[in-house]
């Protein structure tokens, strides 16, 4: 028999770094001031901690095979388990995962995420993947992020016969809510406001999309610690719960699938009913408060949210654009963290970085300017690959 | 009788003009002449030109495949045999490279035309291709283009060729040593007194001797020129009505080397008639000659190679050019060096070259790269029939393109093209022109250089509007 996750595993502390390009800074340096501020949230010591799990994409590259090591040498933990997880971008959400599920097991009463990706040692702007020619010597050999989520603009725009300013225009707006909620986020990586015409004017990076349209390269880690639920009040009053975890990995082959037209994540509809499922969600308009969205770029936030099932495919200007329901005081507050885009995405930090942000909206603890109201339960989203070609995870959290 | 079954020619898209040049090295420089792309080699054009060739004809009646080229991309490694395969041949072609020599794909045809004659053959495909490097700020900057031609040799000729002459000879005139980029010439009043002209006017004469013919008995003389000026003299020199003479190309699409003399015999067919009887000619260590007459099997195959000729992009700087050419030295990036397995390639062989897909016996969706289960209905690899996908024309789904990404021509245009019988294509785009670029507009498939990882010609197919349809005219 199986059963829900839903309010049997507790999150008792969280921790994020400064994100931003940290020159200064290392992956165990990384890895040690999300540690350190987790554990200051949790009144716990890193010995303490019986378990973890980390999810980084790239690791110690370009050293080596990222492995666990990065973690344990890091922090000098004593012996216990550390457990590398990888998808990619979902790498984050995944060590979430694999830490929620060993606390509720009952393996382990103390247990930490820890999400990280070290970019900045590369010697070249952009997302350090693979060479091309490394994993396919022909095929899509010069696939890039930006060149494949362009392409999902592309096809949004015609499907829904939308003309090329708009389009861009719909996309801008995301991205100047992003950038307005990142100025004010101390620990974001993009710190500065743009207009509607900052983001149209913008250079190009991958036609359609310009350079507000697509997330910063980053540094960065975040840290969470999760307890048994009915554990979790010895520790702290204002804890929150795992409402429902859902993971999905697309067969990968929509670029090449004739039903396939990229207007829609289908990893992410697949978690989305996972999670919803667990936690109990009929609707999840009414149901959830707020959401973080992966956003690496600004038609990902607009497809994941269609996808999301928070409104009708192609619905997103009139559900979310005209009515700015996803500001902070709107109907459905979305990336008010400043989101992947303005705060930016290391690789493996973002799934644990948006845990971070719920957990706090939650508890009440966000910049006043951009504190939802009634912040009881928010989802996070987290998908590694890109469009055609998905893994996805999609977390619910929530006051118990 | 035995001659030429089918025949296509192949142009690449882009275009150097003489305005171009002239704005870098001065002097008064007119026309235009052909360009292969980044992505192009003699290898790859050749397989344009086969592919136009075997249109409408069944590929496995295919028995010989003779690769002609100065220009073949590998110095050790067979480019006939690649094409073979990007042709989707039979495996047990005889697949041979001739090179060394522009006039190199005649003696192809040659040696195609006697193995028809000997019956140990039934039908060769002779390809003849060339992308000669010119050196920069010489008159050969515009004398040279790039292009390829194919014809298919058989017993069931359209064409026959019903006399040749050779001569072969130790006449240098120009080379290029085994490590040498550019081409090295003697004196060009040499090349012509010595070289070019009784070479040439040798063969003509010995072919239509051996005829029992007249130059007025020919409706149409195709020769090589190694420049207009040449070119022109010979028609003098040959004593012919300068209005039978087939339009050598120059200022247009320039000499293609090997492929050359060879494209005026094509853009002739492409105009012929029953009854005609054309004249052949090449040059180069020696010359050859033939003489043919189109006969009753003669049906018109379309006009390939005015199509491709219209079919074009100026471009519009030198240093694209340079680009293309490799000429000059560019910053290297701190991005990892491409990479490539040949095992993984090999392994993945039949659709890296051939262009199969599989086709789903439960769902009917044909889907590439080859399947291990159906992508669609998940049916097992064993209810998965493989099918050639490389010749159906498609339509463009959608694109982008990424200006940021590691190509020599930025920026990277990727696509998904629904392709005919329910297929899909996801693929770079290459001869496109930005500008004109639209959801819904007519792509093709062709096979291209992708990337010279760990010093490998790396070969795979890419997309492209489609060249020859109405919406690109």
């Amino acid at each position: 028999m199986t059963e829900s996750i839903k309010d049997k595993v507790a999150i008792i502390g969280v921790g994020c770094s400064q994100f931003g390009e940290r020159w200064e800074s290392g992956i165990d340096d990384l890895i040690k001031e999300a540690v350190v501020e987790a554990c200051g949230d949790a009144g716990l010591g890193v010995n303490d901690v019986q378990a973890m799990w980390v999810g980084t994409a790239l690791g110690s590259q370009p050293a080596g095979i990222p492995t666990a090591i990065v973690v344990s040498q890091a922090l000098q933990t004593q012996g216990i388990p550390v457990t590398r997880v990888e998808n990619a971008c979902a790498s984050g959400q995944e060590s979430v995962r694999g830490a929620a599920y060993a606390v509720a097991s009952g393996a382990y009463d103390i247990v930490m995420a820890i999400g990280v990706d070290k970019m900045k040692d590369m010697g070249f702007g952009g997302l350090p993947g693979g060479a091309p020619g490394k994993f396919e010597p022909v095929y899509g050999a010069f696939g890039s992020g930006p060149g494949r989520y362009a392409m999902a603009a592309t096809a949004y725009f015609s499907k829904y016969g939308i003309a090329f300013d708009e389009g861009k225009r719909i996309l801008a707006e995301i991205s100047v809510k992003s950038h307005y909620y990142g100025a004010m986020n101390p620990k974001a990586h993009l710190r500065r406001a743009v207009t509607v015409e900052d983001v149209m004017n913008a250079p190009m990076i991958a036609w359609p999309l310009g350079l507000f349209d697509c997330c910063g390269v980053t540094d960065g880690a975040a840290a969470v610690i999760m307890v048994p639920a009915s554990q979790a009040k010895n520790y702290k009053k204002d804890y929150v719960t795992i409402k429902g975890i859902g993971l999905s990995a697309g067969n990968g082959w929509g670029k090449e699938n004739i039903d396939y037209d990229f207007t829609y994540w289908d990893a992410t509809r697949w978690a989305a009913r996972q999670a919803y499922d667990q936690a109990g969600i009929t609707d999840p308009r009414k149901d959830l408060d707020f959401l973080e969205l992966h956003d690496c770029f600004s038609i990902a936030e607009l497809i994941a949210t269609e996808s999301m099932f928070m409104c009708e495919p192609g619905g997103f200007k009139k559900e979310f654009t005209d009515t700015r329901a996803y500001y902070h005081d709107g109907a459905m507050p979305i990336n008010c963290s400043g989101g992947l885009k303005s705060f930016g995405h290391p690789i493996g930090a973002s799934g644990c970085r948006e845990t971070y942000e719920i957990c706090r909206q939650i508890q009440g603890k966000v910049e006043r300017a951009r504190q939802i109201k009634d912040a009881r339960i928010g989802l996070s989203h987290n998908q590694g690959g890109h469009p055609g070609r998905f893994v996805c995870g999609v977390i619910i959290y929530g006051a118990p | 009788m035995e001659g030429i079954v089918s025949w296509g020619g192949y142009i690449p898209i882009y275009r150097l003009s003489g305005d171009v040049v002239q704005k870098v090295w001065g002097g008064r420089m007119k026309g235009e002449r052909a360009v292969a792309n980044y992505d192009e080699d003699s290898l790859t054009m050749g397989v344009e030109a086969a592919r136009v060739c075997l249109e409408g004809i069944d590929r496995n009646t295919v028995d010989a495949l003779y690769f002609a080229s100065t220009t073949a991309p590998y110095r050790e490694k067979q480019s006939a045999s690649i094409i073979a395969a990007a042709l989707d041949l039979r495996e047990d072609v005889i697949a041979m490279d001739v090179c060394n020599s522009i006039r190199s794909a005649t003696t192809a045809l040659c040696i195609a035309l006697q193995c028809v004659k000997s019956g140990s053959i039934k039908r060769a495909l002779v390809i003849g291709a060339d992308c000669r490097l010119a050196p920069p700020n010489s008159d050969l900057e515009l004398t040279f283009g790039d292009g390829a031609v194919a014809f298919l040799v058989g017993s069931d000729a359209a064409v026959t060729i019903d006399g040749s002459y050779h001569t072969s000879s130790e006449f240098i005139d120009i080379w290029r040593l085994e490590n040498d980029v550019l081409p090295k010439r003697w004196e060009d009043r040499f090349i012509n007194d010595e070289g070019y002209v009784p070479h040439l006017k040798k063969a003509v004469s010995g072919v239509v001797k051996a005829s029992n013919l007249s130059v007025n008995d020919l409706t149409k003389v195709c020769f090589y020129g190694p420049d207009e000026r040449s070119h022109k003299n010979m028609i003098k020199a040959l004593g012919l009505d300068a209005i039978k003479v087939q339009d050598p190309l120059f200022g247009k699409v320039g000499n293609t080397g090997t492929a050359s003399a060879l494209m005026m015999l094509v853009a002739a067919l492409e105009g012929a008639k029953k009854g005609d009887r054309i004249l052949l000619s090449n040059y180069g260590d020696g010359a050859d000659a033939f003489v043919m007459t189109v006969t009753d099997k003669f049906k018109f195959r379309g006009n390939s190679l005015s199509e491709f000729m219209e079919s074009k992009i100026l471009i519009e700087t030198y240093g694209k050019y340079i680009k293309f050419k490799r000429l000059m030295e560019f910053e290297t990036t701190t991005e990892s060096p491409l990479r490539t397995s040949l095992s993984q390639i090999w392994r993945e062989r039949r659709w890296v070259f051939r262009c199969h897909a599989h086709k789903c016996q439960k769902c009917g969706r044909t889907q590439f790269p080859m399947q291990k289960f159906c992508m669609n209905c998940q049916a097992d690899e064993k209810f998965l029939d493989e099918v050639n996908i490389s010749d159906r024309k498609g339509i463009l789904l959608t694109y982008s393109a990424d200006e940021r990404a590691p190509v020599m021509d930025p920026p990277n245009v990727l696509a998904a093209v629904n392709l005919e019988g329910n297929a899909r294509i996801f693929s770079q785009v290459t001869d496109r022109d930005l500008s004109k670029l639209k959801v819904g507009m007519p792509m093709e498939l062709t096979f291209r250089r992708i990337h010279d990882g760990l010093g490998v010609h790396n070969y795979f197919w890419k997309c492209r509007p489609d060249r020859r349809s109405k919406e690109a005219k």
